[in-house]
């Protein structure tokens, strides 16, 4: 499953992220893209927190930060 | 070109853990402390709506004698955050998001504030002082963001932003440096308090090593004052409101330490008793700044890092600081002003409209 929140920023990345995996509550591995700084940091710690590992790859200027269960 | 780092296991830097945002949120408190033990008005070691309603006073875009002087706090807020944006590779400039609409929620955030008499970081510095005035503007502020998450949970969108001129992100630090040029240089057309809240500061170099202090720590762990609420509520992630009970605990620690610590709801410094209109007035703003996507600190630092929507904001935020006093709408000491109650509900009506025609409401008819 991957998501684009590129363009916008907190809490929208986040709340992108959670609706995605609540529609999908099987799936044990997501890949958000996004633009900004913030925004990775923010959707890593919920991805964390909700018990993925956390990956992130930096493309052009934009990161993909994958979660993995 | 594509560019691509090897994949690496993420852990959190000290920063983006619990103990970087509780060290920031302290490290604010004592500074705050600091500020008005130098000087600055009781309780107001910072506030963003009342150094910028100052800084509006000192342009003379209001006429308001006792709250006119260039604020050196805000000034370091900006460059402070600049410089670790910059150094951090987290400079960026965008914008693009709905400018005209966060010019105008600027404007509304601080009608707000300015009927409370505070922004939500002085009204946690209030707390920590013992005014219970400000344990009211909470429960407001709080009820706020709950209706703002009520919106962005039905797809509350002020759309995306894009990559400006790189130019563009500079303005703002640029901008910044012209008004520490004009503090020092105090031209007769920058009007400065000689009695007041205006008049009460810290030394200049100080306040502006103060703000660069906070501005830095605050751009690296996002402080802000309505994100701790709202991520607590829609992601159950305490991070940003540990570091607003931070500065609650610390600042109320150093109050009672130097004995200005005084607990009630009358004769607050800088304050009003008047329970409905601060609650009101701190619910606009929390509504607001959800809308926005941060609070007014958080606003200052984002367009110190290049975000030109948030430079918007703060420019609305000045502006409303202006009509504020021009339109006798911000309260004083005595209570709220007629204006002031009017005002606030015409802002309550401009965000029902703003919030529902640009969730998904109505959005998804277009």
């Amino acid at each position: 499953m991957r998501i684009d929140t590129c363009g916008t920023s907190c809490p929208q990345p986040v709340l992108m992220t959670k609706k995605a995996l609540d529609n999908n509550p099987s799936s044990d591995e997501i890949e958000v893209l996004t633009d900004n700084n913030t925004s990775k940091t923010n959707v890593k710690k919920y991805l964390l927190s909700n018990g993925f590992n956390v990956k992130i790859e930096e493309k052009d200027d934009a990161f993909v930060v994958r979660g993995i269960k | 070109m594509e560019k691509e780092k090897t994949l690496s296991e993420e852990k959190l830097s000290f920063f983006e853990s619990k103990k970087g945002i509780v060290f920031t949120g302290a490290v604010v408190g004592i500074i705050a402390i600091i500020l008005v033990a130098l000087g600055n008005p009781k309780n107001m070691g910072f506030c963003i709506a009342c150094f910028e309603r100052d800084i509006a006073g000192a342009l003379g875009l209001h006429r308001a004698a006792v709250v006119q002087y260039i604020r050196p706090e805000i000034i370091g807020l900006i460059i402070g955050a600049f410089i670790t944006a910059l150094a951090g590779k987290e400079f960026q400039s965008k914008g693009g998001s709905s400018p005209v609409t966060r010019f105008f929620l600027g404007i509304a955030v601080m009608i707000g504030a300015l009927m409370f008499l505070g922004c939500p970081l002085r009204m946690v510095l209030r707390i920590g002082g013992g005014d219970l005035n400000a344990i009211v503007g909470l429960v407001g502020f709080a009820a706020g963001i709950v209706i703002g998450i009520v919106f962005l949970n039905k797809g509350f969108t002020l759309k995306r932003n894009y990559k400006t001129s790189s130019f563009d992100g500079y303005v703002m630090p640029i901008a910044g440096i012209g008004l520490f040029i004009l503090l020092i240089a105090a031209p007769a057309f920058i009007l400065f308090s000689t009695e007041g809240p205006g008049s009460q500061h810290a030394p200049i170099l100080i306040a502006l090593v103060c703000g660069l202090i906070v501005g830095a720590l605050a751009q690296k762990t996002r402080l802000c004052m309505v994100g701790g609420l709202r991520d607590q509520i829609m992601f159950n992630q305490s991070y940003l409101l540990l570091g607003f009970v931070a500065i609650i605990v610390v600042t109320a620690i150093g109050n009672i330490a130097l004995g200005s610590f005084k607990v009630g709801f009358a004769e607050q410094p800088i304050a009003h008793a008047d329970g409905l209109w601060n609650f009101l007035g701190m619910l606009l703003v929390g509504w607001g700044s959800v809308l926005l996507g941060g609070c007014p600190l958080r606003q200052l630092i984002l367009s110190g890092e290049g975000n030109s929507d948030s430079a918007v904001t703060v420019l609305g935020m000045i502006v409303g600081a202006a009509i504020a006093h021009n339109f006798a709408l911000a309260s004083s000491g005595k209570g709220p002003t007629a204006n002031g109650q009017i005002a606030v509900i015409i802002c309550f009506v401009f965000l029902i409209v703003l919030s529902v025609v640009n969730s998904d409401l109505v959005k998804k008819n277009n």
